[in-house]
């Protein structure tokens, strides 16, 4: 394992210009299969949402703040994951540099979990349900998980899959902004960019390149692919 | 002159010292009268004991199973445990039992090889806690899978996806050191088990002596078969007691090697494997009370001088526990991490904190409170209440490193907090019932007590007289 990790894909999100209103979970849910639990195991802790809004108070009441930070897998370059799965269903992409998750090798043992400091994979608790009409929406491109196994973002691998095979067939490049995940094409506020971080003029690796640029618990050096961007200037747009 | 005859001590002074003869080894009965003795006791089964085998059947196939295959059929949500508390009740008991199972081994191994002569009665019965304590531990690594009908894809064998286990893994080093474990103390169990298997043979009609002869393996007790197994008997005690303690660190660093705040410690290693000691003789007073209140003929083999050496050995293990719990806690303190501290919190102040004094009450008090009195050590039944207590309290301990751990991680909007749900308590409930149903089975097909032991012990003790005292002496046995 190299001392830094390799760039490849990556996500910057502008917690200056977002605003909480949870169209990226929307989004991701439905691009994604994700469960839907209900409200009473949602309210339990056991939402399937790979991508949440954590929402933190900020000073007292009446001068009272609400900062919103949307979580989702960090992508770490060396995975706190990774090496505790006893069978590789986590395990690292060499080609997209992003950390995979293989439900069919996955058997359940939640270890993965308890190791990501970042709580931000999701557990299938129960087999979920889409009633008729629901399964209509079911997006052919992605498993539809089962009952005890573990998921989380995966930076909606299929659509980076697509982007790659139309470019390879035109036989070019991948485009900056060709490809987007599902959250950060339903941003209403175009708080969330993603792109090539190994191209040093995509415009994530501008935005990385920021001042107000942070990763969430850096300090532990997980090498993550997500750049929160806050400090309130805007002089980088 | 007559006031000064009354003035003389009416009290013998050694009166209140007990009798050498109290003791086991200096009291020996004719070899015929004690085989028959632990004979009787194997085929004693009254109605009551086929009553509480019955009960502990029923809870192990409707508590255990039954609950067992309901979570596989509905799913894991039918356990409590949730974001972010991912492990629960399951790998707490699986931590508990595993701690159970290491009392027989130190017990019987340790004891051996540093030639404690007060163990000979009661090696085998903490040799299958040993045993059966991994019966129920082993079950929980599968039983807490999401998809226990793919447990073997841990185990590597050769397919045509050319896929392997992670040996990365610290639960690929668990399922390793376990099944290690479990191989080398049923061995260990077995090979002072031959010479009574050959002397339940001889002595033994229909189905019994069928099933004797073949685990006797055709003793016959020359000189030569007894050497060769005690030379087994050697190698097996010194080997397994580092298997022994490679198996709870290996569980240790389930959680150490984790960097979840809490967990992630040096110190984990040893302070697990002085909490399963705890735990695992504090368990084996309770099985010695038990085996000794129910079973016929056994207040002769089983005495309070045992459950008083069992006693000082569980004050030691207390000890050594409370200043390894010191250390764990005090440097996190010291430290000064908002994580960690945050962790803490919740142990001191949370809503559950009563588990955490309930904790420390039942490991350290208690124990220190009475342990030191030999009255105390002496009473078998105080000495079951007392091992019931410590075991609650390390049960608790395995339930908050678990637990509580989880619910306060490095992000605070994810904080949570874990109720157990009913099905969790089932299977919980009946793997005890396992424990107890397997032990019970067995005490009727095995004898408990190995004779062969004992009676080459009291061979080789003796009393001697040396002025006016009798002095307790023991002769080289090899």
């Amino acid at each position: 394992m190299s001392e830094t990790a390799q760039e490849k894909w990556g996500m910057v999100i502008d917690l200056d210009r977002c605003n909480g209103c949870q169209a990226c979970v929307t989004a991701c849910s439905l691009e994604n299969n994700v469960g839907f639990v209900g409200e009473e195991s949602a309210a339990y802790g056991r939402g399937m949402h790979w991508i949440r809004i954590q929402r933190y108070w900020e000073g007292e009441y009446p001068n009272i703040t609400a900062r919103f930070r949307p979580v989702m897998c960090q992508q770490c370059g060396h995975a706190p994951c990774e090496p505790v799965c006893p069978v590789f269903a986590t395990y690292h992409s060499e080609a997209e540099q992003i950390n995979v998750q293989v439900y069919n090798r996955c058997i359940g043992t939640r270890y993965c979990a308890n190791n990501c400091p970042y709580v931000a994979r999701t557990f299938n608790w129960f087999d979920w349900e889409w009633p008729e009409p629901l399964n209509e929406q079911l997006n052919p491109d992605v498993t539809v998980r089962r009952r005890g196994i573990m998921e989380k973002c995966t930076f909606c691998i299929q659509r980076i899959r697509k982007g790659e095979e139309d470019a390879e067939a035109e036989g070019r490049e991948v485009a900056d902004g060709e490809i987007q995940p599902a959250c950060a094409q339903a941003c209403p506020a175009d708080a969330i960019v993603f792109g090539n971080l190994a191209d040093p003029e995509s415009r994530v690796s501008r935005l990385a390149r920021s001042a107000r640029a942070e990763k969430l618990l850096e300090e532990l050096g997980t090498e993550t692919k997500v750049i929160y961007l806050k400090g309130g200037s805007s002089r980088d747009r | 002159m007559t006031a000064k005859l009354s003035a003389f001590p009416k009290e013998h002074p050694h009166e209140h010292e007990e009798d050498p003869r109290e003791h086991l080894m200096l009291d020996p009965r004719p070899r015929e009268e004690m085989n028959s003795m632990v004979l009787e006791s194997m085929q004693d089964t009254p109605v009551s004991y086929w009553v509480t085998v019955g009960v502990l059947g029923l809870l192990v196939g409707v508590a255990l199973f039954g609950a067992w295959g309901y979570m596989i059929s509905k799913g894991m949500g039918v356990a409590g445990i949730r974001r972010p508390v991912y492990w629960g009740v399951f790998i707490a008991n699986f931590v508990f039992w595993i701690g159970i199972s290491h009392a027989g081994t130190f017990v019987s191994a340790i004891l051996r090889v540093f030639k404690a002569e007060f163990r000979r009665p009661f090696t085998r019965a903490a040799e299958l806690m040993t045993t059966f304590g991994l019966a129920a531990a082993g079950l929980y690594p599968l039983i807490h899978l999401g998809r226990t009908w793919r447990f073997y894809w841990m185990i590597p064998y050769p397919n045509q996806r050319w896929l392997w286990p992670n040996f990365h893994s610290p639960l690929m080093w668990d399922m390793l050191a376990i099944t290690t474990y479990l191989l080398s103390s049923t061995i260990y169990l077995y090979l002072p088990l031959i010479p009574d298997m050959a002397m339940a043979r001889d002595r033994s009609t229909g189905w019994r002596k069928k099933l004797y002869r073949v685990l006797a393996l055709g003793w016959r007790g020359t000189e030569a078969e007894f050497h060769h197994l005690h030379t087994a008997i050697n190698i097996f005690a010194f080997a397994i007691i580092p298997v022994m303690f490679s198996v709870h660190t290996i569980v240790a660093w389930d959680f150490a090697v984790a960097m979840t705040p809490g967990w992630h410690s040096t110190i984990f290693g040893p302070y697990f494997v002085v909490g399963a000691i705890l735990s695992g003789v504090s368990a084996v007073t309770m099985v010695l009370a038990l085996i000794r209140g129910t079973m016929k003929n056994m207040k002769y083999f089983i005495r309070p001088e045992h459950f008083d050496a069992l006693g000082k050995l569980v004050l030691i293990f207390s000890m050594a526990w409370g200043y390894f719990f010191f250390n764990d806690f005090n440097l996190e303190w010291y430290g000064g991490e908002a994580v960690g501290h945050a962790v803490m919190d919740y142990h001191l102040h949370g809503p559950l904190s009563w588990i955490w004094y309930g904790m420390l009450v039942a490991n350290i008090i208690i124990p220190w409170a009475t342990l030191w009195n030999k009255k105390i050590r002496r009473n078998p039944w105080a000495m079951f209440t007392i091992g019931f207590i410590i075991n609650l309290g390390m049960y608790a301990e395995r339930f908050m490193i678990v637990t509580f751990v989880l619910s306060r991680g490095r992000m605070p909007f994810d904080w949570g907090w874990y109720k157990p749900s009913l099905v969790e308590l089932s299977i919980s409930l009946g793997s005890i019932a396992l424990f107890l149903f397997l032990y019970a089975v067995m005490s009727r097909l095995i004898p408990l007590i190995p004779v062969w032991e004992v009676q080459e012990g009291q061979l080789a003790h003796t009393l001697r007289r040396i002025g006016k005292a009798e002095i307790p002496t023991v002769s080289e046995l090899e």
